[in-house]
């Protein structure tokens, strides 16, 4: 908190005195969202934590008002599906914004994401921000996979037969686990059942981990561009209204590219085949999962062993645990690290690479370009940065955020 | 405070106000659709008004239909029941309401009510049941007459009369 | 910056048809429709004439669930006429007092009734295959309406080498090109209404059109209100950027 130790005492009236007396509500959010001293050359990258936040809440409100009109049963789901985009007043506005919502909230994450791998954010002190975004990562995944299910359409039941027979790859209990989770001898109506029971209750967790993410940032405050830590409160500004008008105006952009997606493009993100009914005796031509799991299923894909596969799939995220300890340059951000700086680029392009390559076909010449782009993925965390880190001469950092951003707005 | 800050305060405040002003609409706009979401869907409006073919109806005979979700009882009477209902003294009825008032002029034979109970909800027995040979709720006992008013036991009004019309002699519309 | 431009290109791949795109096929014809773009409308009169194809030719085989006789005021049907014209079905309801099955008029608010009882029935009386339920056949087909379009008008006479399956049609826009369902519409096939003339492109034009709307009823009202929420969206944006400018003009 001594990064707060100077602001303004909050004046409250006799009624909020109160409550604020017997539950800090009124003080906690002046302190903490109100006052929270901020560096004030946070470019637009830090918009995306703000927006990731506000599209969870989408998420939760259009999920809520859907439940009140699903059926999460084999039989009946896909044509109550159908009953609220025809027959429920606006339920294809709810249903829509629900769908392209989920996409939204992972393009919004990925940026938030490549922000901290550009600005070394998962490095002392914040390697517990980093894994709890993580867990809220992963989190986000498994809401994601359960909710494609519930429409109950060819997508739905393939997506879930492919990728929960993968756990059949542990060896020894691999078979159990996969009747164990599907409560039966391949996806039926038990599995859907389940899914959305889970669907609906995974949220409200990543809501709590989200709450632990903002508090442990709220220890050393948030990073900046330059890498170069909050030194005196000339370096800082309060976060209202400087940030809160900031993130509004994200949000203005933000809701732009959402609202033409959910008017104009809305089933663009998504899956023709899932209009289809779902049919256990009928295979889709291509199985593919929505877009933001295609760099990890091209992972899957790429090893040609199924144990193999499934190690590496959720290996290339668990790597990123280890970031803190395989990326230790004392110099935190891309901006003043030249050979990092391409190396990124090459990374986030591979990332990229690897998504498309995960909608092709498992043939020819998309078999080999997975597996290069495959071993650059781990090759990056793995040697490209514990070696970079040797062998990089950093450029000169500015002395404080106040002279940097002095700097740039002569 | 130098003129020009305040002059810049006074801007700012300006374009604060009417930026959260937009903001609200927007926000207050945005929740309509979900409340309306929760208004009866279209195939639950389809069903509000119901077609009924009373033309197999003698009279004594007494059919029961679901509209909305509820029984209906219509209740063709005869000449003594007509007699019977419309001779019951205004002071009698817990309820009172003339016979008349509770049907259609030149249709007056025809009673239509809602089969639920007055006092909680549960359905009354017809075909002449309780002591006033129309309908008998078995939960706690109340007695309905061949108009379907209240005569006797707990329940407090008279068994209700829904929005109705005939459509032609064959066939009445329910709400 | 760097991330938003590798942000809008993903989405720009993404959105392209290419992600799905099957090996070998026959690139479709692309007709413009008057519901494509941010100002899509259905033509009304071709969705009714689209109807009367549906109607006549393959309401035989292939079922229309999810539309109900009351939808059909959408396209421009009165009171009257969706009441008679579903009078005109037998719907199956019940049981009775007897426990019996029953049928029955159709009345305006019950659904289209299926022309097979179950999907055995249909693929017994089909040779196996499915005549699958049309009503959200445009979103379930890759670039739908141009696919639809393409179909009805791609019977060809199979090439000399192919060796045609049993009770199979060669059709080049087909996956595989070989289709269980022959040819089913031809010039004058239908008398329109309207006395539109019925070649196999007009009906064809107007049978998706039909469907088109079938799959999206809610796509008018969705323009329209996409149209006036972005236009709020963009004020709101460049409002608060004016905003920003100025609140941070105090920041040194």
């Amino acid at each position: 908190m001594s990064k707060n130790s100077k602001i303004p005492p909050l004046k409250l009236g006799p009624v909020s005195g109160w409550i604020d007396e017997r539950l800090p509500v009124f003080s906690y959010v002046y302190e903490h969202l109100g006052q929270y001293r901020t560096p004030k050359n946070l470019s637009y990258f830090w918009n995306f934590g703000s927006l990731a936040g506000i599209a969870l809440v989408i998420q939760i409100v259009t999920g809520i008002f859907l439940a009140m009109h699903y059926t999460p049963h084999a039989d009946h789901a896909f044509d109550s599906v159908e009953h609220i985009m025809r027959d429920v007043n606006y339920g294809w506005l709810i249903r829509y914004l629900h769908a392209v919502g989920a996409s939204m909230f992972f393009v919004v994450v990925y940026a938030h994401i490549a922000r901290g791998l550009f600005f070394g954010s998962y490095k002392k002190p914040r390697e517990i921000i980093w894994f709890l975004g993580i867990f809220i990562f992963l989190a986000m995944m498994a809401t994601a996979f359960m909710g494609y299910v519930l429409p109950w359409g060819q997508m739905s039941f393939w997506g879930a037969t492919v990728i929960t027979n993968l756990f059949s790859a542990i060896p020894l209990i691999g078979d159990s686990i996969v009747t164990w989770l599907w409560g039966g001898y391949s996806v039926d109506n038990p599995t859907l059942n389940r899914f959305f029971a889970l669907h609906y209750l995974l949220p409200f967790i990543i809501v709590g981990i989200v709450i632990l993410h903002i508090i442990a940032l709220h220890i050393p405050g948030s990073s900046n561009p330059t890498g170069v830590e909050i030194k005196t409160e000339k370096d800082t500004i309060p976060f209202h209204p400087y940030y809160t008008i900031k993130d509004l105006f994200g949000l203005g952009v933000f809701l732009v590219i959402f609202m033409y997606f959910v008017f104009f493009k809305p089933n663009a993100l998504g899956h023709p085949d899932n209009y289809i009914p779902a049919n256990p005796l009928v295979t889709p031509a291509h199985i593919v999962p929505e877009w933001y799991f295609l760099p990890f299923y091209a992972i899957l894909r790429a090893v040609p062993d199924k144990l193999g596969g499934v190690i590496a799939m959720f290996g290339a995220i668990a790597i990123l645990f280890l970031l803190p300890w395989l990326d230790k340059s004392k110099t935190h951000s891309g901006y003043y690290r030249p050979i990092f700086k391409w190396f990124y680029v090459l990374f986030i392009l591979n990332v990229v690479l690897l998504g498309y390559l995960g909608a092709k076909p498992a043939e020819g010449i998309y078999v080999i370009a997975s597996r290069i782009s495959t071993l650059y993925y781990f090759a990056y965390f793995l040697a490209i940065l514990p070696l970079i880190n040797k062998y990089e001469k950093p450029l000169a950092l500015p002395k404080s955020i106040d002279e940097n951003y002095k700097a740039k707005h002569q | 405070m130098s003129d020009q800050k305040k002059i810049d305060n006074n801007k700012r405040d300006f374009v604060a106000l009417t930026a959260s002003a937009v903001a609200g609409v927007g926000a207050a706009s945005a929740v309509i659709p979900f409340v309306k979401s929760m208004n009866p869907a279209k195939d639950v409006q389809a069903l509000a008004s119901i077609e009924v073919n009373i033309s197999g109806l003698e009279p004594g005979d007494e059919m029961k239909v679901k509209w909305r979700g509820k029984p209906v009882f219509i209740k063709r009477r005869t000449e003594a029941e007509l007699q019977t209902a419309r001779s019951v003294s205004l002071d009698e009825l817990p309820d009172p309401e003339t016979d008349s008032d509770r049907v259609k002029s030149g249709k007056e034979e025809f009673l239509v009510v809602l089969g639920v109970c007055t006092h909680l909800g549960c359905v009354p027995l017809g075909k002449g049941s309780g002591e006033y040979d129309a309908w008998f709720c078995p939960c706690h006992g109340s007695h309905y007459d061949v108009s379907g008013r209240i005569r006797k036991g707990p329940a407090p009004k008279n068994l209700l009369v829904p929005e109705y019309s005939f459509v032609n002699d064959d066939i009445i519309k329910i709400g | 910056m760097l991330t938003k431009f590798l942000k809008i290109s993903l989405l720009l791949v993404l959105t392209s048809n290419n992600v799905f795109a099957a090996g070998d096929a026959e690139p479709l014809i692309k007709r413009i429709w008057q519901f494509e773009g941010v100002k899509g409308s259905i033509d009304k009169r071709s969705a009714q004439r689209g109807f009367q194809v549906y109607k006549e030719v393959c309401a035989s085989c292939h079922s229309l669930k999810r539309v109900y006789f009351r939808n059909l005021a959408e396209i421009g049907f009165n009171e009257a006429e969706i009441k008679s014209l579903a009078a005109t079905y037998q719907i199956t309801d019940g049981p009775d007092e007897s426990g019996d099955m029953y049928e029955r008029a159709g009345r305006a608010s019950d659904k289209f009734p299926m022309p097979y009882p179950n999907e055995n029935a249909a693929r017994a009386a089909n040779g196996g295959a499915y005549p699958p339920d049309l009503s959200l056949i445009v979103k379930a087909r890759p670039d739908g309406a141009n696919y639809l379009y393409s179909l009805l008008n791609g019977y060809r006479n199979p090439p000399e080498s192919l060796n045609l399956g049993d009770g199979m049609y060669y059709n080049i826009y087909y996956p595989g090109k070989q289709i269980a369902m022959p040819s089913p519409l031809s010039d004058g096939l239908v008398e329109y209404a309207d006395n539109t003339n019925a070649t196999i492109d007009q009906m064809s034009v107007d049978l998706v059109n039909f469907l088109q709307w079938t799959a999206e009823p809610e796509m008018e009202a969705r323009n329209r209100m996409g149209i006036k929420v972005i236009l709020f969206l963009i004020a709101f944006t460049i409002l608060f950027y004016i905003a920003k400018k100025r609140i941070w003009s105090d920041v040194e």
